[in-house]
């Protein structure tokens, strides 16, 4: 009776586990399967679980026929220049909140957590506006100063935690070897940050590569539009006819690369997530 | 002196970082407060006219308003509940010894990595009223009687909306809590099975005190992401009433309607409920749990 028990209790368990995964897993699976499969077995009555028949018209549809390539350089540039910019700033004021004598510290480290919760509509009108004036509406570089706005704050907030974990006595002894205070960031606490620099630099991109409203809000046309507005936006030949295969198509391109990134790096990214979080 | 020097190196090192806070944050900031006090059209065609406070004023009988704020509630209480009781369950899930645990782990990470606008498709795909697969399989297993429009149906399209905001929060939820209890002491239930203490009373005696601060902390981070929330509904409805949230109408009367003064009145409105959201959240829950 008590093992039939167990048994049962083991049973549920793991249906449970299943259940997890397959919720998980298979919406993402449905688009991949869909953006294979040709449109008449799109919209058939009885769909096959399976990607049969098979094709790859979408995947060309989206290339050819759609500014597709373009929104994905857009893409690159943007969530990659976004995440350098904030690396380099990041790392600079990171080490001078975490290690060096600075008396304004907490102000400006309220200021920077402040800055991760802050809502990025507020500000939509008047970075438009900004960035109007400045001239750099529908440019890449505009897109990349707006993204600051949510990718510098998390980047400091997160280095700085990593840079009061390391220990005092090789600061010390750098300086008793006579090495000033930015040769030592740079050639003994940096190396040193390696993966939080990593971990953090992986969270800026996925943020800035998944950005949407600001990409929607200040882009005109394919010029600069990165991939999720456009996404939002690819039409058929007519208002009436979605074409479900290619935006399928289009949304595995632009999610199998960060997929990938998230399974290598899994460990330091739960790591970076609740870092950013716990002690936010 | 030394420090001296490292001060001013500090100040040095810091000002970048400042200043971008200032260009990006401060500044337009500064534009939204002043021009929430003018009737002005964002191209500015017509010359802007000061109204003073006539914007708020006007805020506060805007049904169209009103209408926006009981969405974002209804969607951020919905949404963020059931993340919350999803994700521990699915924390508890992998907090277990198992086989198969980090494919679970690895699993649950697909649907935060995915894209909002992406996740967004991929459900509207999914719910689509002929050619989707959950009325094609609901008819099929007998759970649906009819195939039914979820994203067209007033009453339907929201809660449907938040199905999919679960589905790619949840994981976030589930990671942090997952956190929360991996710092809770073996040994203290190891004391319980002694003093016979059921899994039941053990969680409701041990694991859920001690897993507060995380819930907290990861109660506040979701409620200030469903609060602004804008990609997933956007995507889904567009600037339907019977889902437009606060974040979704603030754009759209900036940019479609052009309206730069009453859509900042509107940005300021949800800057001010942010802020008292975080600042009542620290209060009540956050003083002990944080301590």
């Amino acid at each position: 009776m008590r093992t039939w028990l167990r048994l049962g209790n083991r049973l549920l368990f793991y249906l449970l586990v299943v259940f997890v995964v397959v919720y998980s897993v298979f919406p993402f699976y449905w688009a991949v399967i869909s953006s294979f499969k040709p449109s008449d077995a799109l919209f058939a009555s009885d769909p096959n679980f399976l990607p049969l028949p098979f094709t790859l018209d979408h995947y060309k549809n989206v290339f050819l026929q759609a500014n597709f390539g373009r929104n994905l350089l857009n893409s690159v540039v943007v969530a990659g220049g976004a995440t350098l910019l904030s690396l380099v700033l990041g790392v600079l004021a990171a080490y001078a909140l975490g290690r060096l004598p600075f008396p304004p510290r907490n102000a400006v480290l309220y200021l920077v957590l402040a800055m991760t919760m802050f809502p990025q509509i507020s500000v939509l009108g008047g970075l438009f506006m900004l960035l109007r004036q400045a001239g750099l509406f529908n440019t890449h570089m505009g897109l990349i100063l707006s993204y600051l706005l949510f990718t510098l704050p998390f980047t400091v907030w997160v280095l700085v935690g990593y840079f009061k974990g390391l220990p005092r006595e090789l600061e010390e002894a750098a300086y008793v070897d006579g090495a000033t205070p930015l040769q030592t960031l740079v050639r003994i606490m940096l190396p040193l940050t390696g993966p939080g620099l990593v971990t953090t630099g992986l969270l800026a991109f996925i943020a800035a590569w998944n950005e949407y409203l600001f990409a929607l809000t200040f882009t005109v046309g394919d010029k600069v539009k990165t991939v999720p507005p456009a996404i939002a936006s690819f039409g058929g030949a007519t208002p009436f006819e979605i074409p479900w295969g290619s935006i399928m198509a289009a949304s595995v391109v632009v999610t199998v690369p960060l997929v990938v990134l998230v399974l290598i790096f899994q460990q330091r990214i739960v790591a970076g997530l609740t870092a950013g979080a716990v002690k936010g | 002196m030394l420090t001296q020097r490292q001060v001013r190196l500090a100040w040095l090192l810091v000002l970048p970082t400042l200043l971008v806070v200032v260009l990006v944050a401060g500044y337009p900031l500064a534009q939204v407060f002043y021009w929430s006090l003018f009737r002005a059209d964002i191209a500015f065609v017509e010359p802007p006219e000061f109204l003073g406070f006539k914007n708020y004023l006007y805020l506060l009988q805007d049904p169209d308003f009103r209408q926006a704020l009981w969405n974002t509630v209804k969607f951020t209480v919905f949404s963020v509940s059931l993340e919350t009781l999803l994700g521990l369950a699915i924390a508890l899930v992998i907090h277990s010894n198992f086989k198969g645990r980090g494919l679970v782990r690895t699993a649950i990470l697909i649907p935060w990595a995915i894209p909002t606008v992406v996740s967004a498709k991929m459900w509207q795909w999914m719910l689509h009223d002929v050619y989707g697969v959950i009325n094609i399989l609901g008819v099929k297993l007998g759970i649906l009687s009819q195939k039914v429009a979820f994203l067209a149906r007033p009453e339907l399209v929201l809660p449907a909306i938040i199905a999919v905001d679960v589905w790619k929060t949840t994981p976030f939820m589930a990671l942090l809590l997952l956190a929360g209890l991996q710092l809770i002491p073996e040994e203290l239930y190891e004391a319980a099975s002694i003093d016979g203490a059921t899994r039941w009373q053990q969680f409701w005696t041990i694991t859920l005190p001690l897993l507060t601060p995380a819930l907290v902390v990861a109660l506040i981070f979701r409620t200030l992401d469903a609060l602004r929330v804008f990609d997933v509904i956007f995507v889904m409805s567009g600037v339907n009433p019977a889902t437009r949230t606060l974040a979704v109408y603030n754009r759209q009367t900036l940019i479609d309607f052009q309206d730069l003064g009453y859509g900042s009145a509107i940005s300021v409105a949800i800057l001010v409920l942010i802020f008292l959201f975080v600042v009542a959240y620290m209060r009540t829950l956050g003083r002990e749990a944080l301590r």
